[in-house]
């Protein structure tokens, strides 16, 4: 496959969760993480899955990634069932998750290597590309542990998008983060999404960031987790977290959240 | 954080900070300065008779005895004979030890069983097998070997079973997502996620077979080779000092090059990837 076919962005999946139950079972008690959650994401959406610790939104997750099952209901990605990990879903982890006997560009061609069907030389040419859009192509032999927090997590996203998957999850990847880097890698997330339009499931506890990046913000609340209430963010793009728009919603989901917990007392 | 952007101090703020520490050469000229000393006060005690030259043999005698032994042949043949014993006993080692260890982290069965043998016979100084395995395999290079083996499995097996518990979940999740599954997750995440561990181990392993077979060596005569330690040995027997230090300086200059050879280069990779100072 030439390099310039790999570097045209796949088309966005859809996501479709249908009435999924996910219950831990331990020792002592179990815990219902979610409960007959259902759930429609349109090709190349961005949506959030806002709630406290606890609630289920990173149970979700990894179960549209794969690498947890359901106890019951069903989870699809453009009409195929999910029975394990793919590389059409690409996740990307609150910690970097980078391996550090690689250096960066062998992290991002990790990935790249599992895909079949591509010359070494368009591998290198597509982590190239990547580096250059997460803007780290300088550090292309830089160890990882020479890297600050917000560069590795870069590393991470080029890493997740270099095999050009049609979806993108990420698990509160911001959150280690101090709130200037965060505030640019915002703005790159949404730059890169215009360019490379994915399907995106984006983990968070933070309202603003919810209602800064997602086309919808999805409020979850714990014990067992369900969606309890859903918002439409129609903002214009590139949005900034200091935003009036996005702080005014933003309050108005917090308010929604406060009153939802209330209810249901933790 | 990046290394390339660490500013140098300006030289007029150099001066002014102590703890600058002396050139390498200088450090150097006094390190070889003080050996030089060493020798030189030891070879003078030895010759004015401060203490008994049977009993601490001059420098000279002992350069006298390498360069003899040397030219005719005794001292590289009986190296020879030491060094592949270790690396033949040392390598079968470490191929039974990694894959047993894999085995051990990865299935109960075999860490309730293997594991809990190999952590009760490390604990065993390998040269307590020396008297069986004399018994089953004779005056041979197999007890030789199976002494150097035994220094080495365990250690190794260990090391590899605790460097693949260690490894953080998320790299297997990580790995999994990018559909990295079975030996490919083994041979790519797995044995380098755990390679820290896995050389301090191999040297651990390698301290072990050393000693081990020295110890081997010195007790037992085996009529296949005559390694670095009947030298030893039979030095003693001649009451020929000389040879005993000149073989012992062999050992230690042995043990030394194997170490900078075999564990330096994955250091420095372990110090430059990861950042660690093993």
């Amino acid at each position: 496959m030439p390099l310039q076919e790999e570097l045209q962005n796949a088309p966005p999946a859809k996501l479709v969760v249908d009435h999924v139950t996910k219950i831990y079972r331990g020792n002592r008690q179990t815990v219902h993480a979610l409960e007959d959650v259902s759930l429609n994401v349109a090709e190349g959406e961005f949506v959030c899955l806002l709630g406290p610790s606890g609630c289920g939104k990173s149970t979700l997750l990894n179960l549209i990634a794969g690498l947890e099952h359901p106890d019951s209901g069903e989870l699809s990605a453009d009409g195929e069932v999910i029975t394990g990990p793919g590389r059409q879903r690409m996740v990307m982890f609150q910690e970097h998750a980078l391996f550090p006997w690689l250096d960066v560009t062998e992290n991002v061609l990790f990935g790249l290597n599992l895909k079949p069907h591509l010359t070494d030389e368009d591998r290198a040419g597509v982590a190239r590309a990547f580096l250059e859009i997460v803007g780290l192509t300088q550090f292309a032999k830089a160890s990882i542990h020479e890297l600050s927090g917000g560069m590795k997590q870069r590393v991470a996203l080029a890493r997740a998008l270099a095999p050009n998957p049609q979806v993108l999850l990420m698990d509160e990847p911001f959150a280690a983060l101090d709130a200037m880097t965060r505030e640019q890698l915002y703005e790159d997330l949404q730059k890169i999404q215009q360019k490379r339009r994915k399907t995106i499931i984006f983990v968070t506890h933070n309202v603003r960031e919810a209602v800064c990046l997602g086309d919808r913000v999805l409020l979850f609340t714990p014990r067992p987790g369900k969606i309890r209430a859903e918002f439409k963010v129609d903002l214009p793009r590139p949005r900034d977290i200091n935003d009036v728009e996005v702080a005014q919603l933003a309050s108005a989901i917090t308010q929604e959240l406060k009153n939802l917990l209330q209810s249901t007392p933790l | 954080m990046i290394p390339t952007a660490t500013p140098s101090p300006p030289s007029g703020a150099r001066k002014k900070i102590r703890y600058s520490e002396p050139s390498v050469l200088s450090q150097t000229v006094s390190a070889v300065a003080f050996f030089a000393v060493l020798i030189g006060l030891w070879e003078y005690g030895s010759r004015s008779r401060w203490w008994n030259p049977v009993l601490i043999p001059a420098p000279l005698d002992i350069a006298n005895y390498i360069i003899r032994s040397f030219h005719d042949g005794e001292l590289l043949k009986a190296c020879w004979v030491t060094i592949k014993r270790l690396m033949i006993g040392y390598v079968i080692g470490i191929a039974l030890g990694i894959p047993l260890g894999l085995l051990t982290a990865r299935f109960k069965f075999a860490n309730n069983t293997l594991g809990v043998t190999a952590l009760g016979l490390q604990t065993l100084p390998s040269v307590c097998w020396v008297p069986l395995s004399l018994l089953w395999f004779g005056q041979t290079e197999t007890a030789m070997l199976f002494i150097v083996v035994m220094g080495t499995l365990w250690a190794v097996l260990l090391a590899t079973d605790h460097g693949i518990r260690q490894i953080p979940p998320i790299y297997r999740r990580a790995a999994a997502t990018m559909g990295s599954s079975g030996f490919h997750l083994l041979w790519h995440v797995l044995l380098p996620a755990s390679l820290p561990h896995l050389v301090s181990g191999t040297k651990q392993g390698w301290a072990f077979a050393w000693r081990s077979l020295m110890a081997a060596e010195i007790y037992v005569t085996v009529l296949t080779g005559f390694g670095l330690g009947h030298l030893l040995h039979y030095g003693r027997e001649l009451h020929a000092m000389d040879q005993v230090a000149a073989v012992m300086l062999v050992i230690l200059l042995i043990g030394f090059a194997a170490d900078k050879a075999l564990f330096s280069p994955w250091e420095r990779f372990l110090r430059k990837r990861w950042g660690l100072t093993v």
